[in-house]
């Protein structure tokens, strides 16, 4: 029988279960869906699906709903669910998995959280620690290209904190950079290299 | 032997990121208290970022090697690492035990570092080192001005005390330590429901609507149970806590680090060059308590 209902056709991957359990030593399949990790997630009210709906869906390999859906860019590891799981199973080293996935198969992220870590990340490459006033200029600047309703959206709020932290002097204009700025982009190249080696081994796989 | 309690608590010190800018009242604090209770605290050279919440959100494997680096950089002293910030705390953590426990990643990290891993310098929170290495004695001794009649909410948030594996010497759903060092210094650590709930933490910056319903949840929970102000031991979540309470008919929460209180329970000086640069000020309060 076809399926009329294209929202119905979920093409389902079986060993997306076993992939994710591998790379995040997390034993998804363990889970009997007993719900408590949603019941004390801080940010499931604002999750297209909720955690234990995510474990469901990887155990059942639904892989492309599992890597586009809002849940991955929400959650932020704050190991409440890995805490009173009663199969041990910590969602938070899962969700970094999945993150990592989802861009490496070019799903698209959240913006503004996305943004974020990557201004964040390229602030520690570039000084070796973080520096807030380049960091927030750069984390605006993509948010301002990618998806401008949002960099709207929140901007009076930010600007508000930001002349806040500013009046009680808590942003530095000069960046701190450490002597050992060399040692950290290798472990950024590290970092890439075995990252492209996993996306090589999956498709191969 | 009495030598043993002579000798100097020496600690590398790890200060993190935000210690100089968005959390300096912690920075500063934690360096006089630390000084008034005889910790000396070395900080580690050319320490780098941690990688926070984003190393580990977008690549595994650099959110393990970031913070790598600083447990490599505090092998040769082999003191325990002091750190305030929880997130640092985990991450530096994480980071020690899989070089402990797995040896490819060990050799992999000696290679790129040049450094040889001993596995002597833990990487502790500074909660931890407080409430386990100097007994309440010693405290109890330093005390010249008791928190008397100051209500406080302890605010553990979380990854100080979660996941369990990592950390271990507080309870994860209903931790005590902080509570119990109010109490040591004269104050009355409230009872409430919201010790461990999460402030939001990074998405402060990205998605800022969700940071201030958390955050407004967890500051009524503590109206509610009668508190004057909020105590935390975590960058991100005093700055949660002190910019992203809702408006709303309430009178808006002091949010404290303990270090600052624990200062002005020592009667230390000059309390009021962190104090003044909180968003909301808390020295009404402490002046209506007498205590500023």
């Amino acid at each position: 029988m076809a399926l009329g209902n294209k929202a119905l056709a979920v093409r389902t991957d079986l060993s997306f279960g076993d992939i994710i359990r591998e790379r995040s030593g997390e034993d998804v399949h363990s889970c009997y869906y007993c719900q408590k990790c949603t019941a004390g997630c801080p940010t499931a009210f604002v999750m297209d699906y909720k955690p234990a709906q995510l474990l469901r869906m990887i155990q059942l390999g639904q892989r492309e709903r599992v890597l586009s859906s809002t849940t991955i860019w929400m959650c932020i590891g704050c190991e409440a669910c890995g805490t009173r799981c009663p199969n041990q199973i910590r969602l938070a080293p899962v969700m970094d998995v999945l993150r990592q996935m989802a861009l490496d198969e070019d799903y698209a992220p959240e913006t503004a959280v996305y943004s974020l870590h990557r201004s964040f990340l390229d602030s520690i490459r570039m000084w070796g620690r973080m520096h807030e006033v380049t960091m927030l200029a750069q984390f605006k600047t993509l948010e301002l290209l990618k998806e401008y309703p949002v960099f709207f959206k929140g901007l009076l709020g930010d600007m508000k904190l930001g002349a806040d932290l500013l009046l009680n002097g808590k942003l530095s204009f000069i960046p701190d950079r450490i002597k050992g700025v060399d040692e950290i982009r290798a472990l950024y190249e590290e970092a890439a290299a075995t990252s492209s080696r996993e996306k090589e081994s999956e498709v191969s796989g | 032997m009495s030598t043993r309690v002579d000798a100097p608590m020496r600690y590398t010190y790890y200060p993190g990121c935000t210690s100089e800018t968005t959390a300096v009242e912690f920075g500063l604090s934690t360096e006089v208290v630390c000084e008034a209770l005889g910790m000396e605290l070395i900080e580690l050279d050319d320490w780098n970022c941690c990688g926070a919440s984003s190393a580990h959100s977008l690549d595994h494997e650099l959110g393990l090697a970031l913070p790598g680096r600083n447990v490599a950089l505090a092998q040769q002293a082999g003191l325990d690492i002091v750190i305030p910030c929880p997130a640092c705390y985990q991450h530096c953590r994480d980071a020690d035990i899989r070089m402990r426990d797995d040896l490819a990643w060990r050799e992999k990290m000696e290679r790129i570092l040049r450094f040889r891993y001993e596995g002597k310098a833990r990487p502790r929170h500074l909660l931890e080192v407080l409430s386990r290495d100097l007994g309440k004695e010693m405290l109890r001794k330093r005390v010249t001005r008791p928190l008397e009649g100051l209500k406080v909410a302890s605010y553990y948030g979380c990854v100080l005390v979660r996941p369990p594996e990592l950390t271990g010497w507080d309870d994860p759903e209903h931790p005590v330590t902080m509570d119990q060092l109010i109490h040591e210094v004269g104050g009355e650590a409230i009872d409430w429901s919201y010790k461990v709930d999460c402030c939001g933490a990074s998405l402060t910056l990205s998605r800022g609507d969700i940071v201030t319903e958390l955050s407004t949840r967890i500051v009524e929970g503590a109206a509610e149970a009668g508190a004057d102000c909020i105590v935390s031991v975590c960058g991100m979540c005093e700055i949660n806590l002190d910019t992203r309470q809702a408006p709303g008919s309430r009178e808006k929460m002091p949010v404290f680090y303990l270090t600052e209180l624990l200062a002005l329970a020592f009667g230390l000086p000059r309390v009021e060059r962190w104090l003044r640069r909180h968003s909301i000020d808390p020295r009404p309060l402490l002046r209506e308590r007498k205590l500023l």
